[in-house]
């Protein structure tokens, strides 16, 4: 394997034997970039000379003799809806295209603290809303293993970078399923933490109940380590809960066997995909096979999931994006006669069409008339769908199914129609309402070679048994050594 | 059509958004299917079940009011589209 190849445990270890050193890993990275980055298009901002400097500082610091962390000298990329100081943190999203954040995003105070090399910020739906990645308003990313396909979203950036090797690992954001799904249509591993798990302060709001950062790697090993670094109560952030965090990679163990796994019969059902139906049934025959015990289980409510997720989610985004109005940050609109003129026009000018579609379902649900119809139902219809989870792990451990319906579909194939879009999120959304864990690791190909995810749901703060499940099944399969053929391999 | 013309002139001017003639039948015909589809939660029964906005049993949460390190006046401003003498700078609001 190339080092812009190898999971970051593993350059970890060559950094500590001093067999590389992180200069030559950032440069291999960045020559990646020069290579494929025109196809894959998975940055919005690339601070190559930054993170030369911060390669050379690391390599010093090993010199002296001195211990490195995890993190320390590993290229990574940032979802650019993560505030990172100094750098420009668009959003994919016009109205905020000159915006350079004054602070840091906890999570990056977090990283920082461990020296990692940032390459740059990813691409993305503009405000994560999307699953595709084609509703950023600057460029398309390419999916790596065929760049006439989607990526995948809202992540999309993030979880091609990994794929494409233009990053060792990467951090996303998933309000309803944009970490699990694009590392699914990538070949990528990709966790979003229980709801409170990580801090989202300076994570650029899009709905405050189902947001949530996660990391996206090239195995599970890395995955671990990584939520080690950004879990954790932050006073900046009152929903973070101030529950001890545990180190995440004593669960990295081979073992199965007893663990109750559930399959939701809900989650096999019409418009899934042959492939995908077939490669994660495989996968919960090879769980079984390890020693799990296989239970099916029942979901009642889970169709819908997907109406309660489009309710509450542009009701929340409809007040959160209430704040770009042209007067603290962001563009403004010329030529305007008054306040509100100055506002709407700004708004209309300067956002995208989905963000638009979203932000109007969202004041339609709340608006006098509707509310109770729609909001409030929604929000009944959520205790159901999160009581259904309860109920089901009172009988297994974790839960698995596929992360999505389909696998990567050609880029312009679904973007006219919203509502097929929606629904292509029925596997995903049910965990953001619930506020579960969940991560989507490899597990095969459709027949065009492209990657499939099976996603494993753990309990609220039971990240270690999701993960100890995932490295078991990830460890029986080679699909984590897999990489897409791109460029020069 | 559940979307009426004036729903939809209602909606933008809470969104604060212009609808552009030549998009009006577009979005209105794209927020209708959306919200037909929305109408399979009229199935479920939710009598007696409490709307649930956030997943983690807390309500409040608070804090000592100590004043800390806060974000630097010129830092705060510096992504403001228009700024005088250290504020952020509006179109006229009041009349004369």
């Amino acid at each position: 394997m190339k080092l812009f190849e190898q999971p970051a445990h593993v350059l970890h270890d060559m950094l500590v034997n001093k067999e590389i050193t992180s200069l030559e890993l950032t440069e291999a990275v960045l020559a990646r970039i020069d290579e494929v980055e025109g196809d894959v298009k998975a940055y919005l901002t690339i601070t190559r000379d930054e993170a030369i400097a911060q390669a050379k500082a690391v390599d010093e610091k090993i010199a002296r003799g001195e211990t490195i962390s995890f993190l320390e000298g590993i290229p990574g990329a940032i979802k650019d809806n993560i505030c990172t100081k100094g750098v420009k943190t668009t959003c994919a999203s016009k109205i905020l295209q000159n915006f350079v954040a004054p602070y840091d995003a906890t999570v990056m105070t977090k990283l920082r603290e461990q020296n990692p090399v940032i390459i740059g910020k990813a691409n993305m739906d503009e405000f994560a809303m999307g699953g595709s990645t084609e509703n950023s308003a600057f460029q398309k990313t390419g999916n790596p293993w065929n760049t006439d396909c989607v990526p995948g979203g809202s992540s999309g950036g993030s979880a091609a970078a990994v794929a494409a090797g233009t990053a060792v690992w990467a951090l996303g954001s998933d309000t309803g399923g944009s970490i699990r799904q694009p590392a699914s249509f990538c070949g990528v591993v990709g966790m979003k933490p229980t709801y409170g798990r990580v801090s989202r302060y300076g994570l650029v709001a899009y709905a405050s109940s189902l947001d949530q950062i996660g990391p996206i790697t090239k195995d599970v090993t890395d995955c671990a380590h990584i939520l080690n670094i950004i879990s954790g109560r932050d006073e900046m952030d009152s929903t973070s809960v101030n529950e001890e965090v545990p180190d995440f990679t004593k669960a990295l163990v081979e073992d199965v066997k007893g663990l109750k796994v559930g399959i939701p019969k809900e989650y096999f059902v019409k418009g899934m995909d042959p492939d995908v139906e077939k490669t994660v049934r495989e996968a919960v025959k090879k769980l079984e096979e390890l020693g799990a015990e296989i239970v099916e289980i029942s979901l009642p409510n889970t169709d819908y999931a997907i109406s309660t997720y489009y309710l509450i989610s542009p009701a929340e985004a409809a007040t959160n994006l209430a704040r770009y109005d042209g007067v603290s940050y962001g563009e403004r609109a010329e030529d305007a006669a008054d306040l509100v003129e100055m506002m709407t026009k700004t708004r209309t000018q300067y956002l995208g069409e989905e963000v638009k579609r979203r932000i109007m379902i969202g004041n339609y649900a709340l608006s006098a008339g509707y509310y109770d119809a729609y909001y409030l139902k929604a929000l009944k219809v959520r205790r159901l769908i999160k009581e259904d989870f309860d109920k089901a792990f009172e009988q297994v451990d974790v839960i698995v199914c596929p992360t999505a319906p389909t696998p990567a579909y050609k880029i312009g194939e679904k973007i006219s129609n919203p509502l097929e879009m929606y629904l292509q999120d029925a596997c995903t959304v049910p965990l953001n309402l619930a506020g579960l864990p969940g991560i989507s690791v490899p597990c095969g190909y459709s027949s065009n070679n492209m990657p499939i995810g099976l996603q494993i749901i753990g309990k609220a703060l039971d990240e270690e048994t999701i993960l100890r499940v995932a490295y078991t099944y990830e460890q029986s399969q080679s699909f984590h050594n897999d990489r897409a053929q791109l460029g020069g391999n | 059509m559940k979307v009426t013309k004036k729903d939809m002139e209602n909606v933008a001017v809470l969104s604060r958004l212009d609808i552009p003639a030549d998009k009006e039948a577009q979005y209105t015909q794209q927020l209708n299917d959306v919200l037909e589809y929305f109408d399979n939660l009229s199935a479920v029964n939710t009598d007696d079940i409490k709307p649930l906005a956030h997943v983690l049993p807390i309500s409040n949460v608070f804090r000592e009011d100590v004043v800390k390190e806060s974000l630097d006046r010129d830092l705060a401003l510096s992504n403001a589209p228009l700024k005088e003498d250290g504020y952020f700078k509006v179109p006229k609001v009041l009349e004369d």
